[in-house]
């Protein structure tokens, strides 16, 4: 049940098509293009087709005048215990260049139980209002009634674009609240512009495991919703001198409306928060056994870092899920990641190839992580890790 | 389709029968396709080559393997349901083979370009259609779109709570309608408790999902599995497919190389090879 639609009598079979399509769903047969199932109408191929052979279906436009009355940019502050997720403050550094851009005036969401300071920090770090929703059932997160308010603010007060970040409490709340809007929703976006001509945000996000990357826009639903991964944008400098507007929400939530309840939180043993860590030195196959993370474990330790680790070292029981970076576990974008007995397979790159700095050691000089290192050496990493650990030790300490 | 039992699993449904409540799952699963054979090609700026073969998106195995241990635990009965291209069945097969009971197809052009908005939507109308059940389970995330977006909004649609990124049931009480789970956060696992019908989304570590055994294949084989389109499962064609879908894909294209290439560092010694190293790190301030 592909879309795309081809004009048979206008494609002359010269393949441009059947070259670009990223999921090979097109064919020529006969010299003329045919498209099968693999069809996820991204549109990669129209623009290459020189005779405008290929479309897709027109879609219906909504009632005109809605989308024009919706003004500004929300960021939602996402709190733990009191404490803001540092991609918080790098979506309000994003969404202030795009208020700016757009004229519009920039509005943090801050729920929570005492969560004031909170509000006053948003503020410092570029809002020009804050919605703040006070009360105790807003302490810990949880959808039912962070979603409600956020839906009812929306509705009342029509923002153009609203900014949630993709981590698990912003992936869960940002699904809910979209959905009862009935608004696009764009997923782990990595970069995030105005077009000057519409005014539409043009959210860039990876897919297929980091693979190809897609702009998507939401052209007649509004607000264009957006969870933003971790660490691209840049925390903007914190300004305790900026002045903003702080407008209380009434909260009329009642613990009895809430059906969900959250009873306790595990931390971890060996704690572990590889979205924040500036710095992971990740282990592999190559570190043979749970014994063999010490010596990455003290590499850590001396540079403030956390341990990470491939799938084949987790799958193998050496260390929990919680470490595992790629696909199937955390994506990650530290400032440096060391991958020690790494081999680098697509899956494990698909969740580190964005760090800033990539060190690889391996004894394998053909191993495909040195591919996107910025650093290689080849070596025993029995050997080479202790010997970083050595010279860190000493040139840090002075 | 009761013709596609087998005897013993009419003997084992009687048996069940016995129980005063018994558990009705219904697991979303997407077929995506197998990414260890998704071969990326830079210069021609294509994922695919000729025909990659699909898999059951591998996060949803690990929904399939929950369903499936909470039937044996309770008795009662697993559904399957999947909307995709009609060759998207084969998943589909596959997940009763590993022991579902039942399987639903939505398949239809009508869903074609859905996006997770519509996709949600359509689940959802298809839930209702299929009737009463006790829990929802839903992969972390599809492997080829990676959003985690349709499984909240397949429970928001249908006003049941949501508990996202489950690594572990507690307790299931069928009875008393009420489930605690623990979930997977950044900073630790939050134990909370909802009540039922409920939607769960699981991640990888809940469980080792079981292969397919024979006779479940014999089974699979057998199983008449209905399609539905708009029609069947009542559903408004403006919230269907692209017209359905608030988001547009404008532009697919390869992500840009990591600048320059590896710098190799070499030495005497592992110490002169960590020490130059170290400097660089340091160079860099990444240290
Ligand atoms: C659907 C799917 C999802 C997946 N998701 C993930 C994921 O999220 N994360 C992930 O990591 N993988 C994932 N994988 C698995 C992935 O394909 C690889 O199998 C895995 O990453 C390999 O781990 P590894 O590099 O540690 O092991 P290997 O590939 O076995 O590599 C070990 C490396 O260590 C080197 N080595 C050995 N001894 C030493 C030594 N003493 N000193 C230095 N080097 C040494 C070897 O040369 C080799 O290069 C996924 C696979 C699939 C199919
Ligand atoms: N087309 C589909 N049919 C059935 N279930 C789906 C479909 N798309 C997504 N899902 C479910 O929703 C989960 C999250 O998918 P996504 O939001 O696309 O990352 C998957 O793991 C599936 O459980």
């Amino acid at each position: 049940m592909p879309l795309l639609i081809i004009d048979e009598q206008a494609c002359i079979g010269c393949g441009a098509c059947v070259d670009v399509c990223p999921f090979a769903a097109l064919e020529m047969i006969d010299d003329i293009a045919v498209v099968n199932d693999n069809c996820t109408a991204c549109s990669a191929c129209l623009e290459v087709c020189p005779v405008d052979a290929l479309s897709l279906p027109e879609r219906q436009a909504e009632a005109p005048g809605a989308v024009d009355s919706y003004r500004g940019v929300w960021v939602w502050v996402e709190q733990f215990n009191g404490q803001a997720s540092s991609i918080s403050w790098e979506m309000m550094g994003q969404g202030r260049l795009l208020a700016n851009q757009l004229g519009v005036s920039l509005t943090a969401c801050v729920l929570g139980e005492n969560a004031h300071p909170l509000a006053e920090e948003a503020i410092a770090y570029g809002a020009d209002r804050v919605f703040l929703a006070e009360d105790p059932t807003l302490r810990v997160y949880r959808t039912e009634p962070y979603s409600k308010i956020l839906y009812a603010l929306v509705r009342e007060h029509r923002p153009e674009i609203f900014l949630l970040g993709a981590s698990s409490r912003g992936r869960d709340l940002a699904g809910s609240v979209a959905t009862d809007l009935y608004t696009g929703l764009t997923a782990d976006c990595t970069g995030l512009e105005i077009d000057p001509e519409t005014r539409l945000l043009r959210q860039t996000r990876p897919a297929y495991g980091g693979n190809i990357m897609a702009t998507i826009l939401t052209p007649h639903h509004r607000p264009q919703m957006a969870t933003v991964r971790h660490r691209v944008f840049e925390v903007p400098a914190r300004d305790p001198a900026r002045q903003g507007q702080i407008v209380p929400v009434s909260v009329s939530l009642s613990e009895n409306d809430i059906v969900t309840r959250v009873v306790d939180f595990i931390v971890e043993e060996e704690e572990v928060n590889l979205a924040d860590a500036r710095i992971i030195v990740a282990g592999g196959r190559g570190v043979s056994g749970s014994e063999g993370f010490e010596p990455l474990r003290e590499l850590a330790h001396v540079l403030n870092g956390a341990v990470g680790a491939s799938r084949a070292a987790v799958d193998a029981g050496w260390i929990p899920y919680a470490h595992q970076v790629g696909q199937t576990g955390r994506t990650v974008r530290p400032d440096l990641y060391i991958a020690c007995g790494i081999s680098g397979a697509i899956q494990h790159r698909a969740g580190m190839s964005t760090a800033r700095v990539i060190v690889a050691i391996n004894k394998d000089p053909e191993a495909p992580i040195f591919d996107v290192a910025t650093y290689g050496i080849v070596g025993d990493l029995f050997q080479v890790v202790p010997a970083l650990t050595a010279q860190f030790r000493r040139k840090l300490r002075t | 389709m009761l013709t596609a039992l087998g005897g013993d699993q009419i003997a084992r449904m009687s048996a069940v029968h016995v129980r005063r409540k018994n558990l009705h799952a219904i697991v979303c699963i997407k077929s995506v396709p197998d990414t260890t054979e998704v071969r990326f090609n830079p210069e021609t700026n294509t994922l695919m080559r000729d025909e990659v073969e699909s898999i059951i998106n591998p996060f949803d195995t690990y929904a399939i393997e929950e369903a499936l241990r909470l039937k044996e635990a309770h008795g009662g009965k697993v559904t399957v349901l999947t909307m995709g291209p009609p060759k998207a069945e084969k998943e589909l097969r596959e997940a009763v083979a590993m022991g579902c009971d039942e399987a639903i197809f939505l398949s239809a052009r009508e869903f074609a370009g859905s996006d997770t908005w519509a996709t949600a939507y359509t689940l959802a109308q298809a839930i209702r259609r299929i009737g009463a059940y006790d829990i929802i389970f839903c992969g972390k995330q599809a492997m080829d779109g990676d959003t985690g977006q349709v499984g909240p909004g397949v429970a928001n649609q249908l006003e049941i709570p949501q508990l996202t990124y489950v690594f572990k049931v507690r307790e299931i009480d069928l009875e008393g309608r009420s489930i605690q789970v623990e979930r997977l956060l950044e900073e630790g696992r939050e134990v909370v408790e909802t009540r039922l019908p409920a939607l769960l989304t699981v991640v990888k570590d809940i469980n080792q999902p079981r292969y397919p055994t024979f006779r479940g294949i014999r089974t699979a084989r057998r199983l008449e599995i209905p399609v539905w389109g708009a029609a069947e499962i009542e559903a408004a064609p403006q919230y269907l497919g692209l017209d359905g879908s608030p988001t547009q894909v404008i532009r697919v294209f390869t992500p840009p190389k990591r600048e320059g290439r590896v710098e190799m560092i070499d030495g005497d010694s592992v110490d002169a090879m960590a020490d130059a190293l170290a400097d660089r790190l340091l160079g860099d301030k990444v240290v």
